[in-house]
């Protein structure tokens, strides 16, 4: 019951989230719809990754993305832009796609056997040991790229120190 | 005893210290500034406490027409919520918690992260331009004083090896975390007092630069609702602290557990009321720096050398 609820939110929300004309709304049913995937995760029985689901998706990502929205001060010329965008003719190409994509999962699930899910908890210990021992490739890999990334945004904030003086005006490195 | 009980017991206490704090924070400063504070209205001046709530009751609430309504009257209740969720988690006593979460800690973190967008919708539904400034300076502090506050968590976490509260107090029944976690204790508060933006961190709503900040458009309850926030959040951070650093309600037995875990907390929030007293705001930037030179690289060697001592005493060569 809990499960249908829960999953009935996020869908809604993420479809509030696609239909939404203003920027900060679409990004705030995205939070909601979070919320309701962490939810889902922590009745799955995988409780560690909720509440990380929570602390990086909901609580840190999204965050930055409104604040980026905020620095860019949209105001309701965007939202008409928006509305104008959103035209029936968009609608067309990712539906199709889409509907492809979802007539794929209901044959996989109606062709599939069911494996019951067995209601075990997967602590934090255990995520750590699967990350540290089969998959560790894929931690270094992301480590790689967080790595890059970095490197890359300190590259792009780098400001070049200017001397402003009324006689000699030179640019530093 | 039944949750059901511990809830009411917990968000009754919380809402009515959480104002009476206002009058504490108000004879407090008066202590260190040498003056006397309220002190007309009622017996001790306790009385300003009602005085001021139902100033705020009775105040004009007033949306502002440029505003976005919709959000700008969801930002206030959020802080409220959030603050209110994370004391789900905090054992005031054994048995005296209302859910025993085995990622008790990751779920404080989680609420804490939540916690931003009050200041930030806040700040943005306002359509005005200081509280647009003050809510991108509360964005920024809080976004990155949360990683701090997650890291120097981590070298308790590694000690006790849960993530529940209730574990990571029985774990220092031999020492308090505060000793081999200094370094820990130390980042922890630091972060702690940028989380609730408590003066000397308050840059998202400092008044003499950015007239309130955040919430200079609200008024009446609203702008109520982000102040019992703002001394619920403390509250919290005192509660975390002495729950992780200080042996929550541990203490030599003639008081009882519950009054010592109280104790602590007390002299936690006198101490952040201290340094309100004390200290004076530091700029933007140098919070920014402070943090991220200073504070991440700390943390992370606190982390690194904690489990590299965890590791030795393990298995030692």
């Amino acid at each position: 019951m809990a499960f249908y609820i829960a999953s009935i939110i996020a869908i809604l929300a993420t479809i509030m989230v696609i239909t939404r004309y203003n920027m900060i709304h679409a990004l705030l049913y995205l939070v909601v719809s979070f919320l309701a995937v962490a939810v889902i995760f922590f009745m799955l029985g995988a409780p560690f990754v909720a509440a990380l689901e929570v602390i990086i998706y909901a609580g840190a990502i999204v965050v930055l993305i409104i604040f980026v929205i905020m620095m860019l001060n949209l105001k309701e010329e965007s939202v008409e832009q928006e509305r104008k965008w959103f035209s029936k003719n968009i609608w067309i190409g990712p539906g199709i796609l889409s509907l492809v994509l979802l007539g794929e999962l209901a044959y996989i699930l109606i062709t599939s056997e069911r494996v019951l899910l067995n209601n075990s908890v997967v602590d934090s210990k255990a995520v750590g040991m699967s990350l540290y021992g089969p998959y560790i490739i894929g931690v270094e890999l992301c480590g790689l790229l967080l790595m890059a990334g970095i490197v890359g945004a300190y590259h792009l904030g780098r400001q070049r120190r200017k001397v402003v003086h009324r006689f000699l005006e030179k640019a530093e490195e | 005893m039944s949750p059901a009980i511990i809830v009411v017991c917990v968000l009754g206490g919380l809402l009515l210290v959480a104002p009476g704090l206002i009058w504490v924070e108000r004879r407090l400063l008066a202590v260190w500034q040498d003056r006397y504070g309220p002190n007309r209205a009622g017996p001790l001046g306790l009385l300003v406490v009602l005085a001021d709530t139902l100033k705020l009751f009775f105040k004009e609430d007033w949306i502002p027409p440029f505003a976005d309504k919709k959000v700008f009257v969801m930002a206030p209740a959020i802080v409220v919520i959030t603050v209110l969720m994370s004391f789900v988690i905090v054992p005031f006593s054994p048995g005296f918690i209302v859910v025993d979460l085995n990622i008790g800690l990751l779920f404080f973190l989680a609420m804490s992260s939540m916690g931003a967008y009050s200041i930030i919708l806040g700040g943005w539904a306002s359509n005005n331009k200081y509280s647009l400034l003050g809510a991108m300076r509360g964005a920024a502090q809080m976004i990155s004083y949360e990683v701090f506050m997650g890291l120097s968590l981590m070298g308790v976490v590694l000690i006790t090896g849960s993530f529940s509260l209730h574990d990571i107090v029985e774990a220092q029944r031999n020492m308090w975390f505060v000793v081999p976690q200094f370094l820990g204790f130390v980042i922890f508060l630091i972060a702690g007092i940028a989380e609730t933006h408590r003066l000397p961190f308050d840059i998202p709503e400092a008044e003499s630069e950015l007239i309130a900040g955040f919430h200079s458009e609200y008024s009446g309850m609203k702008f109520g609702m982000f102040f019992v926030g703002e001394y619920i959040g403390i509250m919290l951070i005192s509660c975390m602290v002495t729950c992780l650093f200080f042996g929550g309600w541990l203490g030599p037995a003639f008081l009882p557990p519950i009054v010592w875990f109280i104790l602590k907390m007390f002299a936690f929030i006198a101490l952040f009321i201290l340094l309100r007293a004390s200290l004076p705001r530091p700029r933007y930037d140098q919070l920014m720096e402070f943090g991220w030179k200073i504070l991440l690289p700390l943390s992370l060697l606190n982390v690194m050398v904690t489990a590299a001592i965890i590791l030795w005493n393990e298995n030692p060569q």
